[in-house]
């Protein structure tokens, strides 16, 4: 059979049901399988989306998702969105056709050595220069992405060896000598760290995003449990334990909230797992350091002591890890410690907003209150992803945000490919007017394919945080912050067809919230009127 | 501090690139690099000279492990390893400079490859600071062109840098 049937054979063997992507001629022959395959192809409307729709599918199923490109632009318009996932360790296979073997480094037409472009954001990439790897390679690639440190990797195929014979085979197995990703944790650690949370007196659990890639979330909070510690998030972490747990003291940092600050700067023992102590997270690890005693979980060994000098460093997969520790760990009690923590906790009161907005942080906190169980959460960057952050407090659900790279509009295509991944979900994308200008072409995806996602546009004509950065640091000088010249959103959306509406009160705000947090299979964009001179804390 | 760092790596093309593009995007410098296959031809070794504080170059052992094509990843410490350069000079060498010259050679342990009316090939193989003392006798003379390759090393002694078969 030609390599390019073989591909789409490969994904099915791997278990992928919807890729994302855009064709171009490069890529054409592999389209020509697909279509004839059950795999669902959702046509993005650019190819960056195609990347941020994978990495939403991606973070729900937790196993590697598929996002499709053309050689050339189309592969050098994924870059931001591999480099999104790769910043955040999110699984993904991203497939780009490419020139013709015997054309490449002759810069013909929709030429780009996207290998090249791609490499310092990837776990791995492939070329694929010889027809008879591409079992070894398509194999390897899913292997890569999903096990160990998550991560992107990229195959790029020629089009002549997608049109070249193969004879089909599939290894079932993949051995790589140089790629052993550690599981187990070194067992005279794991007594390490059980004997430091035996002695101390005011211990703290720091959960990452990698708690929720090693599927831990149980885990750690028996771990929790049987030991009393109260658990604080990063916000990669958040969702790892519910926010309205009495255990969760919220999220830690630079924009964090102040009981879980509190906790870090009181605790006398700071286990951290799966967090990379990333700048935003920890702003002084050299002074956190040397007051507290730091036991670092994580399975990169290149994360431990990167960023924080650590005093038990334990590598491997956090799940495994937990499970060690938890047959170790002897129960204990620290009442006075989390009765202290809790006088730091602060019931939210929101001021009335100007005439014509609404309060956004009021307006997160009851969206939150209201929301069902599993309801998937997607912030924003930006002023919104901080009141995201700290107003949205996730049930069972899940909180997605591209937390590491930061990229503007990736709420609403992540959402898009959340909500396919989890249909029975909720799905809520959040985001300003700077970034939903920056992804608003996915409206005609989510009209195309009938995804019922639902958008919320916090508009304050505004690049709200860098207006704030601007006030605080260069004199109020604001430079390139206004948006004035923007669409009516609420116009826009029914352009494509989608129910909207404007929220410029919080009696209009309520009914809006009804509307949103309502799993009723309809798209719905909520416009929020939001004061320019809104702070993010 | 200066360190050698011997990598086995995979022998697969872009392999060097992931591995110079690492140093650069992490701020790594590298004093000198070289590559060759060993005697498993699908495995290449690189000895990589670079210079750093403790926390960078534990930080690039680890980042370098993370590379999937690296197999095996050793700081030599400079006690227990064998270092030699290669270097081939073209000086210009008139037939009553000649003998001079050769006595430098001979002395130093390098060789002559090469002869022309005006000029003398050297060729020297020893440790960078050995090389860099050559350099400085026949320098006098007039260097007309000089190629040095980087440093390449091995353990002293019987330990080995390899792989279970």
């Amino acid at each position: 059979m030609k390599a390019a049937e073989a591909m789409v054979k490969y994904l099915e063997q791997e278990g992928i049901k919807v890729v994302f992507g855009y064709p171009g001629a490069a890529v054409c022959p592999f389209y020509d399988f697909l279509s004839k395959s059950n795999i669902r192809h959702i046509l993005v409307r650019h190819e960056q989306h195609a990347g941020h729709e994978a990495n939403g599918y991606a973070r729900i199923t937790n196993k590697p998702a598929v996002c499709i490109a053309t050689s050339g632009p189309g592969a050098i318009n994924l870059i931001t969105a591999i480099a999104t996932a790769y910043a955040d360790s999110v699984p993904m296979v991203i497939i780009t056709g490419q020139v013709s073997r015997e054309q490449i480094g002759r810069d013909v037409f929709q030429e780009a050595d996207v290998i090249g472009a791609a490499e310092p954001f990837v776990k791995h990439s492939f070329l694929v220069k010889d027809v008879q790897s591409l079992p070894d390679v398509f194999k390897k690639a899913f292997y890569l992405a999903g096990t160990g440190r998550k991560g992107p990797v990229l195959i790029d195929v020629p089009i002549d060896i997608q049109e070249a014979e193969i004879e089909y085979s599939y290894p079932e197995t993949v051995s790589m000598r140089a790629y052993k990703p550690s599981s187990k944790g070194n067992s005279l650690q794991v007594k390490r760290v059980a004997a430091a949370i035996a002695e101390s007196k005011k211990p703290l659990i720091c959960v990452g995003g990698g708690i929720i890639a090693a599927d831990a979330c149980e885990e750690v909070y028996a771990l929790a449990e049987k030991a009393d510690i109260p658990i604080v998030t990063t916000m990669m972490g958040k969702g790892a334990i519910s926010g309205y747990d009495e255990r969760c003291f919220g999220m830690l940092g630079m924009h964090g909230v102040s009981s879980a600050n509190k906790a870090v700067t009181d605790c006398d023992l700071l286990i951290l797992i799966g967090a990379r102590v990333g700048d935003r997270a920890v702003r002084s690890p050299v002074f956190l350091a040397k007051t507290t005693k730091i036991i670092h979980i994580d399975i990169d060994p290149a994360e431990i002591g990167k960023n924080i000098t650590v005093d038990i460093p334990l590598v491997g997969d956090s799940k495994i890890i937990l499970n060690q520790l938890l047959e170790v760990v002897e129960e204990k009690t620290h009442i006075e410690w989390i009765e202290h923590l809790r006088t730091f906790r602060k019931t939210p009161s929101f001021t009335q907003a100007e005439t014509g907005y609404i309060n956004p942080k009021e307006f997160i906190s009851k969206l939150s209150d209201a929301a069902g169980e599993n309801t998937i959460y997607v912030a924003d960057v930006g002023q919104n992803q901080i009141w995201s952050s700290n107003f949205f407090r996730v049930k069972k659900g899940r909180f997605l945000t591209s937390g590491g790279m930061g990229t503007m509009g990736y709420s609403v295509p992540c959402a898009i490919g959340a909500k396919l991944a989890s249909e029975d979900s909720n799905v809520i994308a959040v985001c300003g007017d700077g970034a939903f200008q920056m992804s608003m072409m996915e409206l005609a995806t989510i009209k195309q394919h009938n995804i019922p996602i639902k958008i919320v546009v916090m508009t304050n004509k505004r690049l709200g945080m860098v207006r704030e950065l601007q006030t605080k640091l260069y004199e109020d000088n604001q430079v390139a912050v206004s948006l004035e010249g923007s669409p009516d959103f609420i116009k826009i959306a029914k352009a494509y067809d989608i129910p909207a509406f404007r929220v410029t009160n919080m009696e209009t705000a309520q009914e809006a919230i009804d509307k949103l947090v309502r799993n009723d299979g309809e798209p719905l964009l909520v416009e929020c009127m939001v004061s320019p001179l809104e702070s993010t804390l | 501090m200066k360190r050698t760092i011997s990598i086995l790596v995979e022998n697969h093309a872009g392999v060097l690139s992931r591995i110079s593009g690492l140093f650069s995007r992490r701020g790594f410098n590298i004093d000198s690099l070289a590559v060759g296959v060993t005697d498993d031809p699908s495995i290449s070794r690189i000895t990589i000279v670079a210079d750093g504080n403790e926390y960078t170059l534990e930080q690039l052992e680890k980042q370098l492990n993370k590379l999937i094509e690296v197999i095996k990843v050793k700081t030599l410490s400079k006690d227990e390893l064998l270092a030699r350069e290669l270097m081939l000079v073209k000086l210009s060498a008139t037939p009553e400079k000649r003998s001079e010259i050769t006595t430098i050679v001979d002395v130093m342990g390098a060789k002559i490859i090469d002869l022309s009316l005006t000029t003398m090939t050297l060729e020297i193989s020893n440790t960078n600071f050995h090389l860099a003392r050559f350099e400085e006798l026949i320098k006098p003379y007039g260097i007309i062109e000089m190629v040095r390759t980087g440093t390449i090393a091995i353990q002293k002694g019987a330990d080995s840098i390899s792989i279970k078969k």
